[in-house]
C-alpha cells in the first residue's frame, strides 16, 4: 500500500474552492436551483397530538385561484413501502404526533399556498396523549440495540461489590433537554417529474441516501431517481436522511407531471419535522480507589424516543471505551413518547452522553482531592476496555497535557467560589473528547484525464459545509501525484459514482480512501502519462486493519467561566480545544470545523433547550427567537489546536473524522468551570443563570 | 392583490409586478432569480436575509416589496466588483468566516452596513462612552453582529474578518 501520509499537501491550509462563490451569494442550494414555472409546496401539519383526522375540508383552500391542488390522505396515492413511516405520508388518516404531516396545498406562489393552507378545515378525533419524557416503567423499555450498530448493554465484573468496597464514590443523576439542529438552510426540495423520471434538488447529507429511500417508497427503479445537493447550508445529521417534505414533493410533482414543485420548511416546520436530539436523563456511578484509580463504572442513560419510529440515541456508549475500571456497567433505554421522531445530532451519543460521563469525572477527581486533568491521565486505559483491542492510536493525554501547558492549567488553584471581581466570578473545568473513527465502504470513484491536462474526479459524495469539496481535491492531488490545481472534483449527486452518507464523521476517510484508491488503479492501468480519455473507477478496499483496532479520535476542552454572582448570569470568555485526530487534510478548514462544534458545544452548554408542553405536544419555542442558538456575542475567545498525529492504520491516509468530535465534551468543560468559579454543582442542561442563584 | 414596483438591484433597475403580500425577499429570490439573500427564518429573527437597503442594512423577510418601490438594493453579489470581492469579502475569505455559506452573504452585507455605523458614530449596546466616537473592538464587533446567526459556528473568524476589513 502506497503511504500517502508523507508529502506535503495534505495539511496545507487551502483556501476553500468554493469561497469565491459562498462570499458572494452566487453559490446555489437547493432550493435556488432554477427551474421554469414552478409550484409551491406548503405541507398541512396536525395540530393534536395523538388521534385522527375525521374530516379535511380542502374544498375552500382548493376554491382558491390560483391553487393546483391539495393534497390529503383521502386523495393521495397508495406507495409501495411504507416502512419508513416518516416517508410513507398520507396514507392513513391517525395521527401520530403534534405537527405531522397531513396534507399539502400546492400552488402558483408561497403566498397563494400559505393562504390556501389556513383555509382547510380539519375536525380530529382526539386521542389521549403521552409526550412528557420521563423515567416511568410504562414508557420505558430497552431497545435491541443503540444508534448507530451498538450493541446490547454491557455488565463486566460486578459493579455494585466494586462500588460497595470502593474507596470514593460519586453517583450522580444529568438531564440534557430536546436540542434542534436547526442548520441555517431549512430542509428544501425541488422535485421534477418527467417522463417517468424524477429529480430531486434537495439540501441532503446523502444523494445516495436520498435516492435508496425515495424510490423504494415510490415504487420506482432508483436509477430513475436523480437527486442533487450541489451546495447544502448545513446539516448536522438533520439532513441525513430525507424526510416527509421529499415525499410531498415528489408526489405533488408525479401529480402535477410537468410543473416542478419547490418545498422549503419553514423554521417553525422543522421543530416537528426534521429531528432533534432527544432528551435524556443519565446516572452515572463511580468507583476509584484510595490511589483515584476507577474501579467501578456505570452509566445508566434513558432517552426520548417516538412511538412511531424508534430512535435509540446511544448516550452511554463512550464510557464503554474511556477508562480503566474492571467493572463496568452500560444499560440504555428508551422513553416511548407520541412525540416527533428524533434524529442524529452532531456527535449522537457523545454529545449527551459526554456531558454527563466528564460531569462526573470532575465530580469524582474533586472527591478523591487529584487535579481533573491528573485523573484522566491516571485512568488512562492500554487497550480498549471493551474490546481488548489496542488502540489504534490514542492520544488523549497529550492532548491533556499539551492543552494545560496552552490554557496555563497548571497553576490553577482548586478552591471554588474564590476569584471575583466587580461581581463576576470566574473559574476553568476541563473535561475529555472522543468520536469514533469511522469508514463507510461501498463509494466509487472515477478519476479521468482529460482535454487541457488536468484530472476529473467525480464521486457522489456530498459538502455540507465541511469543506469536503476542497479537502477531497487535495486528497486526489495528493494521490495522483499532481498540483491541486490540475484536479476537478465533482460532488454532489447521483450523477457521480455511489458514495456513503456524510455522517458520523465519516466522510473524508471514506470518500478519501476511495479517491486514493482509484487513483492508485488509474496510475497502474494508464501510468504517470495517460493519454487523454483515459478513465479509472474504483471502489475502496476493506481496511485491513478493521476489527484489529479501536479507532477512535480525542480531545481535550477548557473552558473559562465568569458567572454573576447576583444574576446568575453565565460567560465563556475563552475556550481552547485541543484535538488528536489524525492527520489534518486542510489547516484551515479543520480548525473552522473544531471552532465550529465547539461553538455549537458552548450553545448546547448555555442556552439550547426545546420546550414541550405535555398538555399540546408541541415545542412552545419553535423558532430562532425561542430557541436561542449561541450568537455572536454569546462567543468570546476559541483557541483550536491539533497534535501532529500518525496513525498508520485507519485509513492510507491516516485521517480521522473531526466533524463531531469538537462538541464533545465542551458543556462538560463548561459546567465544571462553572462549578469551580460558584462552588455550585449544575448537572442539568443547559446552564442558565437561575441555576446560579441558591 | 398585485401591485406594479421599480427596484435598483445591485444597479440594475428592475420593474416588475408583485403581489402586495411578497417579502422582499421573496421578491428577490423567487421573482427575480438573486438568490444572494438566503432564507433562515422568515421571520427577522436571523439575518441570513439581510441586504443594504438604501445603503442601510436591513433584513428583507421583514420588508414587503411593495413598500420599497424606488429603493435601491445592494446584496453581497452586488459589492463585489468586477469579479473582485468587496474588500470584506476578501476578509471572510482570508479568515476562512464561513463553513457552509448560507448565512455568509447576509453577515457580509450586515458586516458592511455596520462598518458604515461606527464611521457615522452610532454607539452600540457595549458602547461605553457616548460623547466619544465608538472604537471598534472586538466586544463591539460581537455586539454589532449579533443579528447575523452562523450555526456553523465561525463567529470567531468572522470577529477576526471584519477586525482586519475595519482596518
Ligand atoms: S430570513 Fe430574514 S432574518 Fe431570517
Ligand atoms: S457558515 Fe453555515 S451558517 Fe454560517
Amino acid at each position: 500500500m502506497t503511504d500517502v501520509s508523507n508529502s506535503g499537501k495534505l495539511g496545507e491550509p487551502l483556501e476553500r474552492l468554493d469561497g469565491p462563490a459562498k462570499v458572494t451569494g452566487t453559490a446555489r442550494y437547493a432550493f435556488e436551483q432554477p427551474v421554469d414555472d414552478p409550484l409551491y409546496l406548503h405541507p398541512l401539519q396536525a395540530d393534536i397530538a395523538r388521534g385522527r383526522v375525521v374530516r379535511i375540508d380542502t374544498s375552500p383552500a382548493e376554491a382558491l385561484s390560483g391553487v393546483h391542488t391539495v393534497l390529503t390522505h383521502e386523495n393521495a396515492e397508495s406507495l409501495s413501502s411504507r416502512v419508513d413511516v416518516e416517508l410513507a405520508v398520507l396514507q392513513s388518516p391517525e395521527i401520530g404526533y403534534r405537527g405531522q404531516v397531513i396534507g399539502a396545498v400546492v400552488a402558483d406562489t408561497q403566498e397563494i399556498a400559505a393562504h390556501a393552507a389556513g383555509l382547510v378545515e380539519v375536525t380530529y378525533e382526539r386521542h389521549p396523549h403521552d409526550t412528557v419524557f420521563r423515567s416511568d416503567d410504562e414508557i420505558v423499555y430497552t431497545p435491541d440495540g443503540s444508534n448507530p450498530m451498538i450493541g446490547e448493554d454491557l455488565d463486566r465484573g460486578d459493579v455494585d461489590e466494586a462500588l460497595a468496597a470502593a474507596e470514593y464514590a460519586v453517583d450522580a443523576t444529568y438531564t440534557t433537554p430536546a436540542e434542534y439542529n436547526n442548520p441555517m438552510e431549512p430542509h428544501a426540495t425541488i422535485a421534477v417529474w418527467e417522463s417517468a423520471e424524477l429529480t430531486l434538488y434537495d439540501s441532503n447529507q446523502g444523494s445516495y441516501t436520498v435516492r435508496d429511500m425515495i424510490a423504494p417508497t415510490l415504487g420506482m427503479d432508483p436509477q430513475r431517481v436523480h437527486v442533487f445537493a450541489p451546495h447544502v447550508g448545513g446539516g448536522f445529521g438533520s439532513k441525513g436522511v430525507p424526510h416527509a417534505h421529499v415525499m410531498l414533493a415528489a408526489l405533488a410533482a408525479r401529480k402535477l407531471e410537468g410543473r416542478p414543485v419547490k418545498c422549503a420548511l419553514s423554521r417553525r416546520q422543522m421543530f416537528s419535522l426534521v429531528g432533534y436530539r432527544p432528551p435524556t436523563r443519565q446516572r452515572v456511578r463511580l468507583g476509584a480507589d484510595s490511589a483515584g484509580r476507577l474501579t467501578a463504572t456505570e452509566h445508566s442513560a434513558l432517552e426520548q424516543t417516538a412511538r412511531v419510529k424508534e430512535y435509540a440515541e446511544q448516550s452511554a456508549s463512550a464510557a464503554r471505551n474511556m477508562y480503566v475500571s474492571a467493572n463496568r456497567r452500560i444499560t440504555n433505554e428508551l422513553a416511548v413518547l407520541d412525540v416527533p421522531v428524533p434524529t442524529w445530532m452532531r456527535a449522537p451519543g457523545e454529545a449527551g452522553g459526554m456531558y454527563a460521563l466528564e460531569t462526573a469525572m470532575d465530580e469524582m477527581a474533586l472527591t478523591c482531592g487529584v487535579d481533573p486533568v491528573e485523573f484522566r491521565v491516571r485512568n488512562e486505559p492500554e487497550r480498549a476496555p471493551e474490546s481488548g483491542l489496542p488502540f489504534s492510536s490514542r492520544n488523549l493525554v497529550s492532548c491533556l497535557r499539551q492543552g494545560a501547558e496552552m490554557f496555563g492549567w497548571n497553576d490553577r488553584d482548586p478552591e471554588p467560589g474564590v476569584r471575583r471581581e466587580n461581581g463576576w466570578l470566574s473559574g476553568t473545568g476541563v473535561a475529555a473528547a472522543t468520536f469514533p473513527s469511522f469508514s463507510i465502504p461501498g463509494s466509487k470513484a472515477t478519476i479521468g484525464y482529460e482535454p487541457g491536462g488536468y484530472y476529473r474526479v467525480e464521486i457522489g459524495a456530498v459538502d455540507l459545509g465541511t469543506g469536503s469539496r476542497t479537502a477531497l481535491s487535495q486528497i486526489a492531488a495528493e494521490a495522483l501525484e499532481v498540483p491541486v490545481e490540475a484536479v476537478r472534483l465533482h460532488l454532489g449527486s447521483t450523477e457521480q459514482p455511489r458514495a456513503s452518507i456524510a455522517g458520523g464523521s465519516s466522510g473524508t476517510a471514506s470518500w478519501g480512501s476511495t479517491i486514493v484508491q482509484a487513483a492508485r488503479e488509474f496510475r497502474a492501468e494508464h501510468g504517470a502519462e495517460p493519454a487523454e480519455g483515459a478513465e479509472t473507477t474504483a471502489e475502496a478496499a476493506a481496511n485491513p486493519a478493521a476489527g484489529e483496532y479501536a479507532m477512535n479520535a480525542y480531545g481535550a476542552q477548557f473552558a473559562e467561566v465568569a458567572v454573576n454572582a447576583d444574576s446568575g448570569e453565565i460567560r465563556v470568555p475563552r475556550m481552547l480545544g485541543v484535538f488528536a485526530a489524525g492527520r489534518i487534510v486542510n489547516a484551515r478548514t479543520a480548525r473552522s470545523q473544531f471552532l465550529g462544534g465547539m461553538t455549537m458545544g458552548l450553545s448546547m452548554a448555555l442556552h439550547e433547550h426545546g420546550v414541550l408542553d405535555g398538555r399540546f405536544g408541541h415545542v412552545v419555542n419553535h423558532d430562532l427567537a425561542g430557541y436561542h442558538v449561541a450568537g455572536n456575542a454569546d462567543v468570546g475567545s476559541v483557541e483550536v489546536s491539533w497534535l501532529d498525529e500518525h496513525d498508520p492504520h485507519v485509513n492510507p491516509m491516516g485521517i480521522k473524522g473531526i466533524g463531531e468530535i469538537g462538541i464533545v465534551g465542551v458543556a462538560a468543560a463548561i459546567g465544571n468551570a462553572a462549578r469551580h468559579a460558584t462552588g455550585i454543582r449544575v448537572r442539568e442542561l443547559p446552564l442558565t443563570p437561575e441555576k446560579f442563584l441558591i | 392583490m398585485d401591485a406594479e414596483i421599480t427596484l435598483r438591484v445591485d444597479g440594475q433597475r428592475r420593474t416588475l409586478s408583485v403581489d402586495t403580500r411578497t417579502t422582499l425577499l421573496d421578491a428577490l429570490r423567487e421573482r427575480m432569480g438573486v438568490t444572494s439573500p438566503k432564507k433562515g427564518c422568515d421571520h427577522g429573527q436571523c439575518g441570513a436575509c439581510t441586504v443594504l437597503l438604501d445603503g442601510r442594512r436591513a433584513t428583507s423577510c421583514l420588508t414587503f416589496a411593495v413598500a420599497n418601490d424606488d429603493s435601491e438594493v445592494v446584496t453581497a453579489e452586488g459589492l463585489a466588483e468586477d469579479e473582485r470581492p468587496h474588500p470584506v469579502q476578501q476578509a471572510f475569505l482570508d479568515n476562512d468566516g464561513f463553513q457552509c455559506g448560507y448565512c455568509t452573504p447576509g453577515q457580509i452585507c450586515s458586516a458592511v452596513g455596520m462598518l458604515d455605523e461606527v464611521k457615522a458614530g452610532w454607539p452600540s449596546h457595549v458602547t461605553e462612552d457616548l460623547d466619544e466616537p465608538p472604537e471598534l473592538d472586538d466586544e463591539e464587533i460581537r455586539e454589532r453582529m449579533s443579528g447575523n446567526l452562523c450555526r456553523c459556528g465561525a463567529y470567531a473568524n468572522i470577529v477576526s474578518a471584519i477586525r482586519e476589513a475595519a482596518e
